[in-house]
C-alpha cells in the first residue's frame, strides 16, 4: 500500500525542515498510545517475570514462568488449537471468499448490496451474542441435531461441544462463518478496482472464467489477500469470547486457546505471572506470523 | 501494513524501550510482604454496643442477588438499621462471579468495604488469609458466642491457620448465613411408572439405575459443559468408597491423604463406567447445566444428582412430584455428602469500621435472622429442621441438610482443595466422563495438584 507517484515538492520552510519537527506532530498520539498500549504491554512483560497471585507480595522468578510453559500440557494444547483455528478463521474463508467474490464479480448479481450486508452481518454482531446463538445450535437437542435427525442422519447427532473430536472444529466453524463475509467483502472491493479492459483483453485471447481468474483476478487482489490473512489470523489467535461462552476450553482441554489460558490463569487460578507469560508469548506469536504473512505478500507484488 | 520507513520504526522501538526501562526499574508488582498480620489479635474483644459507635456508614458487598436471598438480606439490613439508627448500610450487590473477580482487586486496595462475602475456597479465602488481607474474627466469636451458635463442622469451613497452610482449623475468617447440600432429586411419578423404589443404600441406587437403563430410560441427568457440575456427582459418589475423614483432608487440601489409593480408584472407575455406559445420556459434556435440570423437569432421566439450590426452580415446574434425598450412607455407614455453607461474610483487614462490621455479621446470623431467611424462602444454615417448610421438596432438603450436618459429615466441595483444583478436577472429570483419559491418569493429575500444594 505505498504511493509510488511522487510530485516534485517546493522547498519546505526552516521550521518544517527541522529534524525533530515531524516527531512533534506524532507526539500527542504517541503519548496516548504509550499510556494505553505500550505501558500495559511492558507491565505485562514485567509481571511475567514474577510469581504473583495478583495481590499481596510477589516473588521474582526470572524466566521461570516461560520455562514452565515449555512443559505445560494445557499451554501446548492451547497453542496447537490456535494454529488449527487459523485454518478455520483464515484459510477456509480465504478459499471460499475468493470463489464467492469471483462469482459475484463476474455474475453481476442483482441486489449485490443486499448480499453484501447479509454476508457482512456476522462482523457487526457482538461476539458474545454469536457465541450464545451457536451454543444453542450445537446443543444436544439443538437445531443442528434436530436438522440431522429430520433428514435421517441420526447417527451423526452428538453433543458437538462435548465431543473431544468435534468441539474444536465446531468452534472453528463459527469462526469460519464469522470471517468469510469480511474476507469476501475485502476481495470484492479489490476486484472492483481491476479495470475491465484487462478482462476484455483476456477474453479476446480466448481465456475462460477459470484462466481469467488465475491470470487476472488472483494476482490483482494480492494486497487484499494479505490484508485479509493478517486480520483473520489475528482474530484466530486471539479468540476468546467464543471459547469462553461455548466450551470454557473443554471437554478436558480440547478447545482451550491461549487467550482463554491468559484469562483462566489470571482470574481463576490467580497466577498472574504465568498468565502474563502466556500473553507475551501470544503477542510475539501474533507478531511473528503476521510479519511472515506480510513479507510473503509483499515479495510477490 | 508494514512500518516501512526504517527511521520511524527505530523511533517507536526506541521510545518503547525507554518507557520499558522506566517501568522495569519501578517497583515489583504487588505489595511488600504483609506487615505483621493484625497485631497479636486479642482473645476476646469487649462487646461494644453498636449504637455507641457514632455515625457510621457500613459498606457491605454481597452476592445475594437471587430472589429469596435478596429479600432476606434486604429485610435484615432494614432491621439492623432500625435497631441502630446511627449506622447506615451502603449495600453493593452483584453476581457471585462478578464479586469473586472483584474481591481480589478490592482487598489489595486501600478503600475496602467493611463487610464482604468471600468464597471459602483456598483459591479465594485461603489466598487472602495468606496475604494478610482478612480480619481474624476469633475474638468476636468469643464475644458473641458464635462457637455455641454454629456446629463445629460448619465453622470448620471458614477456619484457616494464620499462614493459610491448614484449612478447617485455626482462626475464623468469616461467617455463613445459608446452607447448601448436594443430594439426589427424583420424580415420584417416574419411579412409580418404572416400578422403582427410592434407594436407601448405594447398592440399591446402582440397581435402580441399571433397571432404568434396561427400560430405555436415561438413569441420571447431568449438564457438564461448564466442567464444575460433575464435581457434584463425583463428590457424593466418592463417599461410597472413601472414608469421609480422607475426603475432608483431600477436599480441604490438608496433608495426609492420597488420591491414588484403591478406594479413590474404585470411585473414579465407577464414575468412568457411568460415562461409558451413557448413564448420563449421550453427551453430558455437551449439555448446559440449566438445560439439564430443565430437561429433567420435562421428564428426561430418572434421577438428578444436584444441589439444594435447584429445588425452588424445579419445584415451580414439578410441584409435589419432585423429591429430594441425601445420598445413601457413606462407606462407614454414616451420612456424608458434598455440601456446606453459602458464601461467608468476612471483614477485610483494612476495613474502617471493624466493630460495627462484626456486630452486623452477628446480627445477620442470629436465630431471628435464620427465621427471617427461611420466611423469605431461603435456606438458613442454622435451625434448619425447625425452620423447614411444612411440605414439599424444600422440607426434604432442609431435613436432609440437618441430618447430614448433625449426624454425618458435610464433605467439602472438592474445588476448595488447592488454588488450582477447580481447574484440575473440572477438566479431569470431563475427560473421564468422555472416556478421553483413564481414571488412573486423571487421579494422577489430581494427586500431582494435591501433592504439589501440600508439599508432601
Amino acid at each position: 500500500m505505498s504511493f509510488t507517484a511522487r510530485k516534485r515538492r517546493e522547498a519546505p520552510s526552516a521550521v518544517v525542515r527541522g529534524r525533530f519537527t515531524p516527531y512533534l506532530y506524532l507526539l500527542p498520539a504517541f503519548l496516548v498510545y504509550a499510556a494505553f498500549l505500550l505501558y500495559p504491554l511492558m507491565r505485562a512483560a514485567q509481571f511475567s517475570l514474577y510469581d504473583w497471585p495478583g495481590f499481596g507480595p510477589s516473588t521474582f522468578v526470572g524466566l521461570g514462568n516461560y520455562v514452565d510453559l515449555l512443559s505445560d500440557r494445557r499451554f501446548l494444547a492451547a497453542i496447537s488449537h490456535a494454529l488449527i483455528l487459523i485454518i478455520f478463521y483464515s484459510i477456509l474463508p480465504l478459499v471460499v471468499g475468493l470463489v464467492l467474490a469471483a462469482i459475484l464479480r463476474r455474475g453481476k448479481v442483482r441486489g449485490l448490496a443486499f448480499f453484501r450486508v447479509v454476508i457482512f452481518m456476522p462482523q457487526v454482531i457482538a461476539l458474545v451474542v454469536v457465541a450464545v446463538a451457536w451454543y444453542q445450535i450445537y446443543a444436544p437437542n439443538g437445531f443442528l441435531n434436530r436438522a440431522l435427525s429430520a433428514i435421517g442422519l441420526d447417527e451423526l447427532t452428538r453433543g458437538w461441544l462435548g465431543d473431544p473430536n468435534f468441539a474444536l472444529p465446531a468452534v472453528g466453524m463459527v469462526g469460519f462463518w464469522l470471517q468469510t463475509g469480511l474476507v469476501m467483502l475485502l476481495l470484492l472491493a479489490g476486484m472492483g478496482r481491476i479495470p475491465n479492459d484487462l478482462y476484455e483483453a483476456a477474453r479476446l485471447d480466448g481465456a475462460g472464467p477459470v484462466s481469467e481468474f488465475f491470470a487476472i483476478t488472483l494476482p490483482s487482489v494480492k494486497a487484499e489477500i494479505t490484508t485479509a490473512l493478517v486480520l483473520t489470523i489475528i482474530a484466530a489467535l486471539k479468540t476468546f469470547d467464543l471459547v469462553y461462552v461455548t466450551t470454557g476450553g473443554g471437554p478436558g482441554t480440547a478447545t482451550t486457546v491461549p487467550s482463554y489460558e491468559v484469562y483462566n490463569r489470571a482470574f481463576n487460578l490467580k497466577e498472574v505471572g504465568s498468565a502474563s507469560a502466556v500473553a507475551v508469548v501470544l503477542t510475539v506469536l501474533v507478531f511473528l506470523i503476521n510479519v511472515v504473512v506480510s513479507r510473503i505478500g509483499e515479495e510477490k507484488r | 501494513m508494514s512500518l516501512r520507513p526504517f527511521s520511524r520504526r527505530s523511533f517507536v522501538l526506541g521510545a518503547a524501550g525507554v518507557t520499558g526501562l522506566g517501568v522495569l526499574s519501578a517497583c515489583a508488582p504487588g505489595e511488600e510482604a504483609p506487615t505483621d498480620a493484625p497485631a497479636g489479635s486479642p482473645s476476646a474483644v469487649e462487646s461494644k454496643d453498636p449504637s455507641q459507635l457514632g455515625d457510621i456508614t457500613l459498606v457491605v458487598w454481597d452476592q445475594e442477588v437471587r430472589g429469596s436471598q435478596n429479600d432476606a438480606l434486604e429485610a435484615l439490613n432494614k432491621a439492623f438499621q432500625d435497631k441502630y439508627p446511627n449506622i447506615k448500610i451502603e449495600r453493593k450487590s452483584q453476581s457471585f462471579d462478578d464479586l469473586k473477580a472483584q474481591v481480589s482487586l478490592a482487598l489489595s486496595g486501600n478503600d475496602v468495604p467493611d463487610v464482604v462475602q468471600v468464597n471459602n475456597a483456598r483459591a479465594d479465602m485461603g489466598q487472602f488469609v495468606k496475604a494478610g488481607q482478612l480480619t481474624d474474627l476469633s475474638p468476636y466469636a468469643t464475644t458473641y458466642g458464635w462457637e455455641d451458635r454454629f456446629p463445629t463442622s460448619v465453622l470448620s469451613k471458614v477456619r484457616y491457620s494464620a499462614d493459610a497452610t491448614t484449612f478447617g482449623e485455626g482462626n475464623l475468617y468469616g461467617l455463613p448465613q445459608t446452607g447448601e447440600i448436594v443430594g439426589i432429586f427424583y420424580s415420584q411419578k417416574k419411579l412409580d411408572s418404572l416400578g422403582l423404589k427410592v434407594p436407601t443404600t448405594w447398592d440399591e441406587y446402582f440397581e435402580q439405575l441399571d433397571a432404568a437403563l434396561a427400560k430405555g430410560e436415561q438413569p441420571m441427568v447431568l449438564g457438564n459443559v461448564d466442567k464444575w457440575p460433575a464435581l457434584h456427582v463425583f463428590g457424593p459418589l466418592q463417599a461410597k468408597y472413601v472414608t469421609p475423614e480422607e475426603i475432608v483432608k483431600l477436599g480441604m487440601g490438608n496433608a495426609g491423604a492420597s488420591w491414588t489409593d484403591d478406594a479413590n480408584k474404585q470411585a473414579m472407575t465407577q464414575f468412568a463406567d457411568w460415562g461409558a455406559k451413557k448413564y448420563f445420556g449421550s453427551s453430558p459434556n455437551g449439555t448446559d447445566y440449566d438445560a439439564a435440570w430443565n430437561d429433567f423437569t420435562k421428564g428426561t432421566g430418572v434421577f438428578l444428582p444436584g444441589g439444594s439450590w435447584l429445588g425452588t426452580d424445579m419445584e415451580a415446574v414439578m410441584g409435589e412430584d419432585l423429591h429430594f434425598i441425601a445420598p445413601p450412607p457413606a462407606v462407614d455407614g454414616k451420612l456424608a455428602t458434598t455440601g456446606g455453607t453459602g458464601i461467608p461474610f468476612s471483614i477485610p483487614a483494612k476495613a474502617k469500621n471493624v466493630d460495627a462490621a462484626a456486630a452486623y455479621i452477628d446480627f445477620i446470623t442470629t436465630s431471628d435472622a435464620m427465621k427471617l431467611i427461611a420466611e423469605n424462602g431461603g435456606f438458613p444454615v442454622l435451625d434448619t429442621a425447625a425452620l423447614a417448610p411444612e411440605k414439599g421438596v424444600q422440607k426434604e432438603i432442609f431435613e436432609a441438610f440437618d441430618k447430614v450436618s448433625q449426624e454425618g459429615t458435610l464433605l467439602p466441595y472438592l474445588d476448595y482443595a488447592t488454588p488450582s483444583f477447580s481447574d484440575t478436577a473440572g477438566q479431569g472429570l470431563q475427560e473421564v466422563l468422555g472416556g478421553q483419559r483413564s481414571p488412573e491418569d486423571v487421579l494422577g493429575d489430581f494427586e500431582a495438584d494435591y501433592k504439589e500444594f501440600t508439599g508432601q
